[in-house]
């Protein structure tokens, strides 16, 4: 995506284009990318997601927030094609998503990190990096055993890589094991080999959690940094600050359904909000709540 | 040396007599003993043809049509082990409906006594994460210890076969204290214990090996029971106990699962370890007692094979992929699942041999597992993992 | 104690038939395990379906060899894409027990008295391999020192050694191709893979099916060497050796299958040989000369136990390697 357009502009376009949409769950966007209709996924009784209809604005940056079990990761994913919903069909760029396979997802533009971490740990940085080029030819079992039919390639992948390393600051780890960074330094990692795909949407589960403060900043940096390069960005968060510093739309999820949307001062300011976040203290049954304590847990103390 | 036993319906058959010769004018010749058992020693390598004089089987007891009284074997590398599988007399066979019947029984049987060890596999891989590749040795040692404890403690079969509950009970915990917590202690990786699990499998396997020896033994008691005829349905007494022994000790950990404290937390374990430690449960005691019934489940099990089949030293490997393919087909971890996939493979074993030889019975059912993995790879009762 | 047969056994041995069988094995395994964290438990059932192939091809139905060969690679595609439809989608583990049971189901098959017009039964199926022995451009045993090797054996030996170094080498440039890359992504963890828009499932079929086929080298060595196969010979027991053989080596290593089948193959030799000359010669009495076979097998099971728990990076492998499971 070409990033000619001045810093911040983009951001005013995001939020000029949200500025006529209605505050109300479920609300349509001027130019959506992702549209959901229908999506319910129910693990035994427990329905994890019941959203009745969603629609993400391309261009910007889209906060999905909520308490924990709140179905957030599920959601994700279903739409990733990671998991299958009971019912629903959604679409990206107006072509449905439905039993599309996860990797035809993430080719199609649409691509995720995870909230646990996956830095591929016995890989180098810099084999993290090349790892998420598309279109490789060296990647065909047929070609792979003579290089010849894929150095130059090669050589072009390991050239992006290291601008996006240098980008995210890590070029000086390119060599190290991915295992041997600290944890906020794996999730730098996870969205910068995210961007090597060339996503036209990223999805970012938890990009702060367990990150430390001083590289939270950076991290912010470059979530606004995708939506100036055109790509559109749905993340889920839990600091408010973050949400309201970075985002020009928030979705708020609650026992699985989409329970308020707006621009995130109207959002955190909304009763139901708010109800939803201390409801989830006391009411949430204990089996629930093990999210909190796995999950949740920043995964990286040092 | 060759060797074999002559068996029918699972007790030895005493005089019969074979022979082997071969090319360069060797002959030896051999009478079963009460065992059933034979050997004939052989002064070299090289090809052997050995027969079973038919004329001496006795009465009822024939070799089953496709089996043939000539075997022609190349014995290159020390032992080997020639049989000669016996079917039903030429009196009238059963007919279909009645073959059902018992091999019904028979099944429900056989599915009692996986189900005592995959209930064992399936909660400790439940806690622990752990497939357990050396469970097959605990069965082995149920079976053993009882052995030892009849035949040369001379102690009588009942008590010998608590005793070695008691003492598989005991080592069960002692192994899980001495190698798994240790491994669970350092962060050793679940695939990293299931290779542990297979040498150790192997360690224990050849240690029995070595002090038991390669036959297989029959417990001093009960070993020629007569069989009860309830109407066409034939049952050993012998069986019957062990039937009933198995069901208390499934019903007593189905009670011990939901309704005891303990059986509380091992469930709560093993849905989320972190939440259950975080509650105040002490996983690892919990772990520990998982380990205590796994083990002393696995025992009576092999105790129950034992029974019927008699007791050797890789008893418990045989079964142990039955075992696998109760859990797989219930679903790994989930105890309920185990019991249903112990009851579904060891009827579809028995019944299998209504349409297919009774020697690719195991094939059956191995092949079922495979094609409910493709249908639903969760097993019947299993949950599917978390993505993200 | 004759110390003349004994290291001329563990030396002979380290480099014999059995040794390349295991070997080749291993390599295979290392493509699965070692690169692509795929747990096949079934090595041995490759193995058996192309030592079978071509036996039954050459001696049950009488075409030529080579076609036998052809055969048993097809014999080894075939279950390989027979296993990974309905596994490779389902965690680890039971990707382990379905293997393991494959691998028992052709066992079992190719033993029984049903298909023995087949087969052969457990007595399997002799001399078919006679054409391979006829290309043999040996003229006489071998006896380099303590080295010895029948004019037969040379030739196994020589071929089967070529085999290894061949695709040692196609799995060295392979795995150091984006290809390689992909498979070791996959073995740390499938889902990242996966969402950076590989086709996992693909990758793992073609990494079950070379390392499948490689094996399948190793048993049509077994099967050409002893002119015979018998179905015992692919036991599980034979597949965990391989496994242990790959890791004491170090798996993910281009050397490791190579270098632990040599060390394996010496020790159990050297063992074996060592506790029967000591038996025989009376400086041991508290054991016989059968249960020396025994005592090797528990060192076996003993010997995969520690490594994996002291040294999972294989007897050469680095410690940094090792740190990285750990977090
Ligand atoms: N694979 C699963 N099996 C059973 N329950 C699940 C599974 N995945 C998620 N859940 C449940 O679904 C609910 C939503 O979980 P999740 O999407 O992870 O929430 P969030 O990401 O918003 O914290 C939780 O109650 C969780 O326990
Ligand atoms: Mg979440």
């Amino acid at each position: 995506m070409p990033a000619e357009t001045t810093a911040g502009t983009r951001k005013e376009a995001a939020v000029a284009a949200l500025s006529t949409v209605a505050h109300t769950p479920g609300s349509k966007k001027p130019d959506p990318i992702v549209v959901v209709d229908g999506m319910v996924r129910r693990f035994g009784g427990l329905t994890a997601v019941n959203v009745d209809h969603v629609e993400i604005q391309r261009g910007a940056i889209t906060a999905l927030i909520g308490p924990n079990g709140a179905g957030k990761t599920t959601f994700f994913n279903l739409l990733t094609g990671f998991d299958q919903p009971d019912e629903g069909d959604w679409s990206l760029n107006g072509t449905s998503l439905k039993g599309v396979a996860p990797h035809k997802v993430a080719r199609m533009g649409m691509v995720r990190t995870f909230q646990l971490t996956k830095a591929l740990s016995k890989l180098t940085v810099m084999d993290n990096m090349r790892l998420g080029a598309t279109g490789q030819s060296g990647e065909s079992f047929w070609r792979a055993a003579l290089p010849f039919f894929w150095s130059a390639q090669e050589k072009k992948n390991t050239e992006r890589s290291m601008e996006l390393l240098t980008r995210f600051k890590l070029d000086a780890k390119k060599d190290d094991f991915a295992g041997e960074m600290s944890g906020g330094q794996r999730k730098l990692l996870e969205m910068a080999r995210a961007l090597m795909v060339g996503p036209e949407m990223v999805m970012l589960d938890e990009p702060m959690a367990g990150v430390n403060p001083a590289l939270t900043q950076s991290l912010l940096g470059h979530i606004k940094d995708l939506r100036e390069q055109g790509m559109t960005v749905l993340f889920v968060e839990h600091d408010m600050d973050m949400v309201r510093d970075i985002s020009d739309w928030v979705i708020v999820m609650g026992q699985g359904q989409v329970i308020a949307e707006g621009p995130p001062d109207t959002v955190m300011a909304d009763q139901a909000v708010i109800d939803a976040y201390l409801g989830s203290h006391h009411d949430q049954a204990l089996t629930e709540s093990g999210e909190a304590f796995t999950a949740d847990q920043p995964e990286e103390q040092a | 040396m060759l060797y074999g036993t002559v068996t029918s319906d699972g007790t030895g058959v005493q005089g019969v007599k074979i022979t082997a010769t071969n090319d360069s004018g060797f002959s030896g010749e051999a009478t079963t003993d009460a065992k059933g058992a034979w050997e004939i020693k052989t002064p070299k390598s090289g090809t052997y043809t050995v027969t079973l004089d038919e004329a001496t089987l006795p009465d009822g007891v024939a070799l089953t049509a496709e089996s043939g009284n000539t075997r022609t074997v190349n014995a290159l590398l020390g032992k080997v082990r020639i049989q000669f599988p016996t079917g039903e007399g030429t009196g009238g066979g059963a007919s279909k409906a009645e073959q059902a019947v018992q091999l019904t029984v028979d099944g429900l049987l056989l599915g009692l006594i996986l189900a005592l060890a995959a209930l064992g596999v399936s909660l400790i891989y439940g806690t622990t994460g752990l497939t357990n590749f050396a469970h097959g040795e605990l069965v082995t040692l149920g079976a053993l210890s009882t052995y030892f404890y009849s035949a040369v403690l001379h102690l009588p079969l009942v008590i010998s076969a608590v005793l070695a509950l008691i003492s598989c009970g005991i080592l069960g915990a002692l192994q899980d204290k001495v190698l798994w917590k240790q491994l669970r202690r350092r962060g050793t990786g679940l695939i990293a214990m299931l290779v542990v699990s297979i040498g150790l499998g192997i360690f224990i396997r050849y240690l029995f090996l070595f002090f038991f020896g390669g036959a297989t033994q029959q417990f001093p008691e009960f070993s020629g029971q007569e069989g009860l005829e309830l109407g066409p349905l034939a049952i050993t007494p012998k069986a019957i106990i062990g039937a009933i022994a198995a069901i208390i000790a499934i019903l007593a950990s189905i009670y011990w699962l939901l309704k005891t404290r303990m059986g509380k937390a091992s469930r709560a374990v093993a849905d989320n370890p972190a939440l259950a430690s975080a509650s105040g449960i002490d996983v690892e005691r919990v772990i520990n007692v998982v380990w205590i019934l796994g083990a002393t489940l696995a025992a009576l099990s092999g105790i129950l094979v034992g029974l019927t089949s008699g007791v050797s030293w890789n008893m418990g490997q045989q079964i142990l992929l039955l075992i696998f393919a109760a859990v797989t087909v219930g679903g790994l971890g989930t105890a309920f699942g185990a019991l249903l996939g112990s009851i579904i493979v060891g009827l579809l074993i028995q019944l299998s041999t209504l349409v297919i030889p009774p020697e690719l019975k195991s094939v059956g059912a191995l092949f079922i597992l495979i094609i409910i993995l493709l249908v639903r790879p969760q097993g019947l009762l299993g949950r599917r993992e978390r993505i993200g | 104690m004759d110390w003349n047969t004994i290291i001329s056994q563990t030396i002979t041995q380290a480099v014999g038939v059995l040794a390349v069988i295991y070997c080749l094995a291993a390599v295979g395994l290392n493509v699965h395990f070692g690169y692509t964290g795929l747990l096949n438990f079934g090595q041995s059932g490759f193995l058996a379906v192309a030592a079978y192939g071509l036996a039954v091809t050459v001696a049950n139905i009488g075409l030529s060899f080579w076609a036998g060969i052809v055969v048993g690679i097809i014999a080894a595609i075939l279950l390989a894409l027979l296993l990974g439809v309905p596994t490779l989608r389902l965690r680890a583990d039971y990707l382990a027990i379905v293997t393991i049971a494959a691998a028992e189901i052709i066992r079992l098959i190719v033993r029984s008295v049903t298909f023995r017009e087949w087969f052969g039964g457990s007595d399997g199926i002799t001399r078919f391999a006679d054409s391979f022995y006829a290309l043999n451009p040996f003229s006489g045993p071998l006896a380099l020192g303590p080295l010895k090797f029948s004019q037969n054996d040379l030739w196994v030996v020589t071929v089967g050694w070529s085999l290894v170094a061949l695709t040692s080498l196609l799995v060295w440039s392979l795995m150091r191709s984006p290809w390689g890359r992909v498979l070791r992504g996959i073995r740390e963890d499938e889902d990242a893979v996966r969402s950076l828009g590989k086709n996992v499932y693909a990758y793992k079929m073609q990494s079950l099916i070379l390392g499948g086929v490689i094996g399948a080298l190793g048993g049509f060595v077994s099967a050409i060497a002893f002119q015979s196969v018998q179905p015992d010979t692919f036991s599980t027991d034979f597949t965990f050796f391989a496994y242990t053989i790959l890791i004491l080596g170090g798996a993910a290593r281009i050397f490791g299958p190579i270098v632990g089948t040599m060390i394996f193959w010496a020790l159990l030799v050297f063992i074996g040989e060592f506790l029967s000359e000591a038996v025989s010669a009376g400086v041991i009495t508290f054991i016989t000369s059968t249960q020396v076979g025994q005592i090797r097998f528990m060192l076996v099971g003993l010997g995969l136990m520690m490594l994996m728990i002291f040294r999972p990076q294989g007897i050469f492998g680095d410690r940094k390697e090792l740190a990285l499971d750990a977090r």
